[in-house]
């Protein structure tokens, strides 16, 4: 107010422009506010709330409990921890598998069919992408069928000389190796209620069955998001690096890879997302058998608030996902953002001062090119 | 100012939404929901709805038909809607305050919604209170009161591969009546490609051997946890002890989805299964021929599980009285067994088990364990550590009994702190 160079916000052409922009707007922030944050706000309460699952969550008889809901889970030492626990810990191997499978499988499956030379090009685009857009409830079914114990996938294994597993109602950890007990150390000491053993056993092969899955359906998009990432890219930099004698492989790791760092953001992140609300497999496939090890956090939420009626729980399950997807998108934003190319780094790059340079002395002409589109960009 | 003027903009918007929402759902929720318990029934002229989860087209037509008839002799409007997912769909019909009237529900379901209120106790008013048989009834009970009429039941019994057992060069008089002799015939049965028995790796079919040797998960009233007795344990290490001898496997291990499909591709001679098998094997795998027997006494007598939905009413429903009088006409002899004929479960009244034995001779072995059944646990959360025994059951080969009874020992405890 004190301000006397201050325009009124009434006073020009410009005006109105702020109220319009609200009203344009609105329609948007009201269904998202409607069916997405009034949901949430109330999810959260509930969480933090004994209610039954019968009429308001906001009716008198309902009590606030604190965090009774979450220390059950985190620190209860009962059922409910233990299958948290579980959850947790055949998600988190779920992801650990996934994430990297499907990232570098899209990746590998973009550079391919970007490639010029290609015949057929379109063929293969349309067949890698195909999984991708047909339903997770067909392709969990064909699954079902292909990874049976008298499958399409064992009949193949016993052709060279393996005997497949019972896939989907084999429990045993895959980093167990067959083993059914384990040093005392891991067996004895457990968090969350799941022995030591049981975190390092890795997935169950009816988890490596859904991973198997997961990657299949899913490097399809992702290839997608890299073949439109490596179409950006402009040529120039590219034949800089081969002046500059530049074989393939290394034109890929240093040149094309870096440059592909936001689009591998958003794989990455969108990927690890994905990974941590994995249910409709889990849904129509195994519903957390054998042995609980498909449980994933996710279908437990659904478990303990629609068949348990314990909604206060499956409320703190759903938050408790979220804290543990934010934390690692941050922690992965971290280790992708751009720094400084370190001196131990750069000393690679830079030319040899007995010898006479030949354009601006330190960079090579690769690094002016990809300075010069920075700029652009 | 720029900016203040934008971020009340933005709260205007958002308190509006939040408004707009919460007049929404207040439309939906009933503020104050009324005590299920409490003994005056509503009644108006607001027509029913019946929310069933079917097994089938038989199913469900022979709902509708009963239901239907029901409706043109009382008057009231009834309608039948088939969930695609039962528990779901109750679920959120209890927490709009508008669920459907009258449902199936089925006993582990019973004590979540009957502890939430949902549900309305109207077992003491029913007329035909008396005939139900007393072990249904207290499958229905939760906390001292009678929640709803038992729509029907099964029990286990042991099917046998007639064919098979001929060519194994068994006869009518080697028919297991004890687990000594169902090791025997088992070990007979067992070859390369078929499994002697094999059933279903689960509480719901090994239970059987627990009630066989004296034992259950809890006890009858579901008051006191009693999964680490040495019953239990001797019946899991019977169970052990053919799973290692290669004479009894599970479902899973053979490639089947459950032991009637195990039995119907004749993977095993011999599964335990309840009546529910008829329709399956008739449906997916007519051929083969069976017969069906009572399953082997154990140690402390014969013994099985029984399994059994009920009728529920809702507390939230309008009209009470109707659709009480609506289950009354769907627990009669009459409606019973031709629900009986449609899609095959037992009656749950003692009338008719005369007319029912007459009709289905060859099934009688499954209405004779209803003398000696036991029911499964109905305490709040025990599906829950079923669902745990059962992921442990899953490795019984190689597992340990008392290990695996106790730990189930303890989370049941828990359930009844």
């Amino acid at each position: 107010m004190a301000n006397p160079t201050r325009r009124s916000s009434r006073s020009g052409i410009r005006g109105g422009e702020a109220a319009s922009g609200w009203l344009f707007t609105a329609p948007i922030l009201i269904l998202l506010g409607l069916f997405l944050v009034v949901p949430v706000l109330m999810a959260l309460w509930v969480s933090f709330s004994d209610w039954g699952g019968r009429g308001s969550p906001f009716a008198g008889s309902v009590n606030f409990v604190g965090f009774d809901n979450y220390s059950e889970l985190l620190a209860g030492g009962g059922l409910a921890e233990r299958d948290f626990g579980t959850a947790l810990k055949n998600n988190a191997w779920y992801v650990l598998l996934v994430v990297p499978l499907q990232t570098g499988l899209a990746l590998f499956l973009a550079v391919l069919v970007n490639r010029q030379v290609l015949k057929g090009r379109g063929f293969f685009r349309t067949a890698f992408y195909f999984p991708s857009v047909t339903s997770t409830v067909a392709i969990t079914v064909l699954w079902l069928f292909l990874f049976n114990s008298t499958g399409a996938v064992n009949k193949l294994l016993s052709y060279i000389g393996v005997t497949g597993p019972n896939w989907f109602n084999e429990p045993a950890g895959i980093f167990h190796f067959g083993a059914t007990d384990g040093p005392a150390f891991l067996t004895d000491n457990t968090a969350l209620g799941v022995s030591w053993w049981n975190w390092l056993g890795g997935p169950s092969v009816a988890m490596t069955a859904f991973v198997l899955l997961a990657v299949f359906t899913t490097s399809g998009t992702f290839m997608l998001l890299f073949i439109a990432a490596l179409q950006n890219l402009g040529g120039d930099v590219q034949e800089a690096a081969m002046m500059d004698g530049a074989s393939g492989w290394q034109r890929f790791w240093r040149v094309t890879l870096p440059q592909l760092r936001p689009t591998l953001f958003t794989v990455l992140t969108l990927g690890l997302i994905g990974c941590w609300q994995v249910f409709d497999q889990i849904y129509t496939g195994t519903k957390g058998t054998p042995g609980k090890t498909t449980l994933t956090p996710a279908y437990l939420s659904y478990q303990s608030a629609f068949i348990d009626q314990d909604w206060g729980q499956g409320a703190a399950i759903a938050f408790i996902l979220f804290v543990i997807i934010v934390v690692l998108t941050l922690i992965q934003r971290w280790i992708l953002a751009e720094r400084k190319v370190s001196k131990r780094r750069m000393r690679g790059y830079e030319i040899p001062p007995d010898i006479p340079p030949t354009g601006t002395p330190g960079v090579t002409s690769a690094a002016i090119a990809l300075d010069a589109q920075n700029r652009r960009g | 100012m720029q900016r203040r003027t934008s971020r009340w903009l933005t709260a205007g918007v958002f308190a509006a939404a939040g408004a707009l929402a919460l007049s929404a759902c207040g439309s939906g929720f009933s503020e104050e929901p009324s005590d299920g318990a409490s003994g005056e029934l509503t009644s108006s002229d607001d027509a029913l709805t019946v929310l069933i989860g079917s097994s089938g087209d038989a199913e469900t037509a022979a709902v509708n038909d009963a239901v239907a008839a029901w409706s043109s002799d009382s008057g009231t409007e009834a309608s039948v809607t088939v969930a695609s997912d039962l528990v779901q769909q109750l679920s959120q019909g209890f927490s709009s305050g508008q669920p459907a009237d009258v449902f199936y529900l089925s006993t582990d379901a019973l004590a979540g919604y009957a502890s939430n209120g949902s549900l309305l106790a109207y077992g003491d008013q029913l007329s035909n209170k008396d005939d139900f048989y007393p072990a249904l009834v207290s499958s229905f009970t939760y906390d001292g009161q009678f929640y709803c009429a038992p729509k029907d039941f099964s029990t286990l019994a042991l099917e046998i591969n007639t064919d098979l057992w001929a060519d194994a060069g068994l006869t009518d008089a080697d028919i297991p009546t004890t687990w000594e002799e169902l090791e025997r015939v088992a070990k007979t049965l067992t070859t390369d490609d078929t499994v002697g028995l094999a059933i279903g790796g689960e509480y719901a079919r090994v239970g059987a051997f627990m009630a066989q040797a004296g034992g259950n998960l809890m006890n009858e009233d579901s008051t006191e946890a009693t999964a680490d007795s040495e019953e239990n344990v001797t019946a899991l290490d019977f169970v052990k002890k053919m799973l290692n001898d290669g004479t009894l496997k599970f479902a899973k291990d053979v490639g089947a989805g459950w032991g009637g499909e195990a039995f119907g591709k004749q993977l095993s001679a011999m599964t335990i299964e309840g009546n529910w098998i008829t329709g399956g094997l008739q449906n997916d795998f007519p051929d083969v021929n069976y017969t069906v027997a009572e399953l082997p006494a154990g140690p402390a007598g014969q013994g099985t599980l029984q399994f059994s939905n009920c009728w529920g009413i809702a507390a939230d429903s309008p009209n009470q009285a109707a659709a009480l009088e609506l289950v009354e006409n769907l627990t009669s002899a009459e409606s019973q067994l031709a629900f009986s004929k449609a899609f095959g479960p037992m009656p749950s009244i003692q009338s008719a088990a005369a007319d029912w034995s007459a009709d289905n001779e060859a099934l009688v072995p499954f209405l004779n364990g209803a003398e000696y059944a036991k029911g499964v646990p109905t305490v709040q959360g025990a599906a829950d550590v079923v669902t745990d025994f059962n992921s442990q059951l899953e490795s019984l080969k190689t597992g340990d009994p008392v290990e695996i009874l106790d730990s189930t020992q303890a989370n049941l405890e828990a359930l009844l702190k």
